[in-house]
């Protein structure tokens, strides 16, 4: 009787884990985008083994930034920007988003030529697959509400398995990995410092928060169903970093066991697993696609989101272009202008890439300082404010982050 | 000759000065007490030091761009009171209702007339601002001259709502009373457009209207509300308001929206709800959710077989209530089994003797309450029902499909 009724409780559990999962996996995931992979491809093929041991402190950040966005949007039920427009006011609220709608459209830029790159590594032209690619995306948004964007979006979650695969079929040495997932390695090697910043200043992104938090308030979460919606969180986070840890071993296994060098960009790894059969490469590739696809989706779309719920234009996907002409423009000019510079013989793709890691340097910490500031204060969160323990640690954790980022914003300075 | 108009946003930091031309020091924020006055804005707060200093507006000579000249030297100590809605404070940036627009809209910014009269000036609020000119004043407030901003915004155009056609949203029951907050406006739109509304606030906003509103404007809204928004809803409002609004609605409907909740709170509103709809309710809550008996309605008007066009003209008369949305009436012989259907519209071809049988469809289309609601889609698209009557294993008439319902259904897909 007892056990039925446990097993009862235990369906009724994942029932609401199944109806609430979604914003936490996708947010986490998406930090896998083009940019994320060619970080982690690098850190495997220079360094082989030895970055693993960052991943869990970097699941932890995630963790700990996740779990306040998503209790911030089950408690209030509005966007981390209305949150922000309402406590701090119209203008910090435009400066933020002007800064997120610029290192969002770099990101984006990033995307689409993954996208180019991959398929070229298909013989298809960018000058066809990136034009497509920015219509299909626009097309899926324009066309769908946002639950069934959400769906396509979780498919594309589950094709992150490729890595994975990729990862075995390498054949890397498990047991190095093993250990050196969990024994920290230091060396006062400029390049090695340089990457280990490079991975933990880019692990949380200011869109994150943003989109995160908007897509549990239209999950409609309610503080009842909050406890799931962290366990959906948290399993994100560690999904997130369980393929970053594959595509970092298939790089060591690959590259750095043959002959440790640097690459230049995501492709080139996926060309350096080609010794190790077919498969392997094809599956790294087609993970870059999928990956650079997903992203190039989801940031114009979590964008133009944000910046009309903070400054109080008409949004959402159930209007059309007269009745939202803000939002319905400002994700168009982000696909087409992402699309566009690829196709761009010699635009400086990498220059603006790293200068939109400076933006992003420059408005992370003040997204979390608001964000902790957001979640402490009981007229917002009433009762569920941070404990004192807990903020102890997302004090931390947000310094760490923010001193990352500041750190990377240094080292691409000095290199623009 | 066209109204004078100030921006809170030039308020705020207009230097006062009191009567011999001396700087008092500048405007932090107004506030209106609309128990006396909706509109006209009564205190003035201004920041000076330490602490605020209140004016009234009777003691205001001008207002202008260049400052505020008072008539008297009276200042008091600025003590918060439950009475004022302050403008900046409990205001700017906060979500309203913009009643006309029927949407949800963030304040920017507000605009006031300036009323001259012979001895001084009063603001009274005129406009909500929304949009980009409203938005293009606040980066600039402060950092630009106020007459340059004007100019700046000059090209933009308006994106105001007049302030009578707004409506505050306020969670603190105590608080919406002191500032005469009404929802007379809510309770005038159409339940879907509030429901629409409804749906983009938050869940302290969402349990504010329902607890404010009319019941039966309540229960309208709440059927026209996505599921799990209204589960949350009534889980939100007090069991007893939570039943009184249920018993206003279709049974069909309150017995959708229980099944959406928790088992322990539905039988908690269950039990507060008045005897005769709560049988109902509790009747359909035992079909599953995605059958027939699920679907259907107990609301529908049955007369036995043998019943006249008379009879019927008798029964309709007696449930008023039911029609808007009938469009057919059912026969049933002494045991309660269902033998025939009778459109609306063919009571007008016979006279007051015809027996209703006559006019009844060639073909009764029936479902059992256990069909699967797959079927019952399919019969409705096929023979091109209108509604469709439900009855048991035995042939005895339970309930009623509408065309609504289906499209429900159909939207959820």
């Amino acid at each position: 009787m007892r056990v039925a009724r446990f097993f009862r409780r235990f369906k009724h559990r994942i029932g609401i884990f199944v109806a609430v999962l979604g914003p936490g996996l996708i947010t986490a995931i998406v930090d896998n985008d083009a940019g994320g992979i060619y970080t982690y491809s690098q850190a495997g093929a220079k360094y082989g083994y030895l970055p693993l041991w960052t991943l869990a402190p970097i699941t932890l950040l995630l963790i700990v930034t996740q779990e306040m966005c998503s209790r911030m949007g089950a408690v209030t039920g509005k966007g981390l920007s209305d949150l922000i427009r309402e406590e701090y006011g119209v203008r910090t609220t435009f400066v933020m988003m002007a800064a997120l709608v610029a290192t969002n459209l770099t990101n984006v830029m990033a995307n689409f030529a993954g996208v180019a790159t991959s398929l070229e590594l298909f013989h298809v032209s960018r000058y066809i697959s990136v034009p497509l690619a920015a219509l299909a995306v626009w097309l899926l948004i324009v066309k769908n509400s946002y639950a069934r964007v959400e769906k396509v979006l979780l498919f594309s979650c589950s094709l992150y398995v490729c890595y994975i695969i990729a990862g075995f079929l390498v054949n890397p040495d498990w047991k190095e990995a093993a250990v050196y997932s969990v024994r920290p390695v230091l060396m006062l090697d400029p390049g090695y410092l340089g990457l280990l910043i490079g991975m933990v200043g880019t692990s949380v992104a200011p869109w994150m928060q943003f989109y995160l938090q908007a897509a549990i308030v239209e999950k409609g979460v309610t503080v009842k169903e909050y406890a799931e919606s962290r366990v959906e969180v948290i399993v994100g986070c560690i999904v997130m970093s369980v393929i970053a840890f594959f595509i970092i071993v298939a790089c060591a296994g690959a590259i750095w066991d043959v002959k440790p060098r640097d690459i230049t960009d995501a492709t080139d790894a996926a060309l350096g697993l080609k010794p190790f059969g077919e498969y392997a490469y094809l599956l790294f590739c087609a993970g870059l696609l999928n990956a650079s696809l997903f992203a190039a989706c989801i940031l114009p779309l979590s964008t133009a989101y944000t910046v009309c719920e903070g400054l109080g234009f008409e949004s959402g996907q159930s209007l059309d272009f007269k009745q939202a002409p803000i939002f319905y423009w400002l994700f168009t000019l982000l696909i087409a202008a992402g699309a566009g510079v690829t196709l761009l013989p010699g635009f400086p793709l990498v220059k603006m890439i790293l200068f939109s890691q400076v933006i992003n340097g420059v408005l992370l910490p003040f997204v979390l300082i608001y964000m902790i500031l957001l979640v402490n204060k009981p007229r917002v969160m009433k009762t569920h404010i941070n404990s004192r323990w807990y903020n102890f640690v997302a004090w931390t954790s947000v310094v760490v982050i923010i001193g990352m980022t500041l750190a990377l914003v240094g080292i691409t300075i000095r290199d623009l | 000759m066209p109204e004078k108009l100030l921006y809170l946003t030039e308020l705020v930091g207009l230097v006062v000065y009191d009567l011999k031309g001396r700087r008092i020091g500048r405007i932090r924020d107004a506030a209106l007490v609309p128990l006396i006055d909706p509109a006209r804005i009564d205190r003035f707060l201004i920041g000076g030091g330490w602490s605020w200093l209140v004016f009234r507006h009777d003691q205001v000579r001008s207002i202008s761009l260049k400052g505020i000249h008072l008539k008297d030297e009276k200042l008091i100590p600025y003590h918060a009171d439950e009475y004022m809605l302050r403008l900046v404070r409990d205001l700017m940036d906060k979500q309203i209702i913009d009643a006309q627009g029927r949407k949800v809209v963030r304040v920017t910014d507000v605009t006031f007339a300036i009323h001259e009269n012979g001895s001084g000036s009063q603001l009274r609020v005129l406009e909500v601002d929304v949009g980009l000119r409203s938005i293009v004043r606040r980066i600039f407030q402060g950092a630009v001259p106020r007459s340059w901003i004007r100019k700046i915004q000059n090209p933009i155009p308006v994106n105001s709502i007049r302030w009578e056609l707004t409506n505050i949203l306020e969670p603190d029951p105590q608080r919406r009373l002191r500032l005469n907050i009404s929802h007379a406006l809510l309770e005038k739109m159409h339940p879907a457009d509030l429901a629409d509304i409804v749906e983009e606030l938050s869940p302290d906003n969402r349990e504010a209207i329902f607890e404010a509103i009319d019941e039966e404007v309540a229960a309208d809204t709440l059927s026209e509300v996505e599921p799990d928004i209204q589960a949350s809803i009534l889980e939100s409002l007090e069991t007893d308001r939570a039943a009184d609004i249920l018993e206003e609605m279709a049974p069909d409907e309150a017995a959708d929206a229980l099944g959406e909740l928790e088992e322990d709170t539905s039988a908690g509103i269950l039990a507060e709800m008045e005897s005769e709809p709560k049988t109902e309710v509790r009747e359909l809550l035992e079909f599953k959710e995605d059958t027939a008996g699920g679907l259907m309605n107990t609301e529908y008007v049955a007369l036995h077989s043998k019943a006249t066009i008379a009879d019927a003209f008798e029964a309709l008369r007696g449930n008023e209530e039911l029609h808007d949305s009938l469009n057919s009436l059912f026969l049933v012989d002494e045991d309660g089994k269902l033998t025939a259907a009778v459109p609306l519209a063919r009571l007008f071809s016979g006279t007051v003797q015809t027996p209703l049988a006559e006019l009844a469809v060639e073909l009764l289309i029936q479902v059992d309450v256990t069909a699967k609601q797959d079927k019952v889609t399919e019969l409705f698209d096929k023979y091109n029902l209108l509604s469709l009557p439900v009855v048991d294993e035995e042939g005895v008439m339970e309930g009623v499909i509408t065309a609504d319902d289906v499209i429900t259904v159909l939207r959820e897909k």
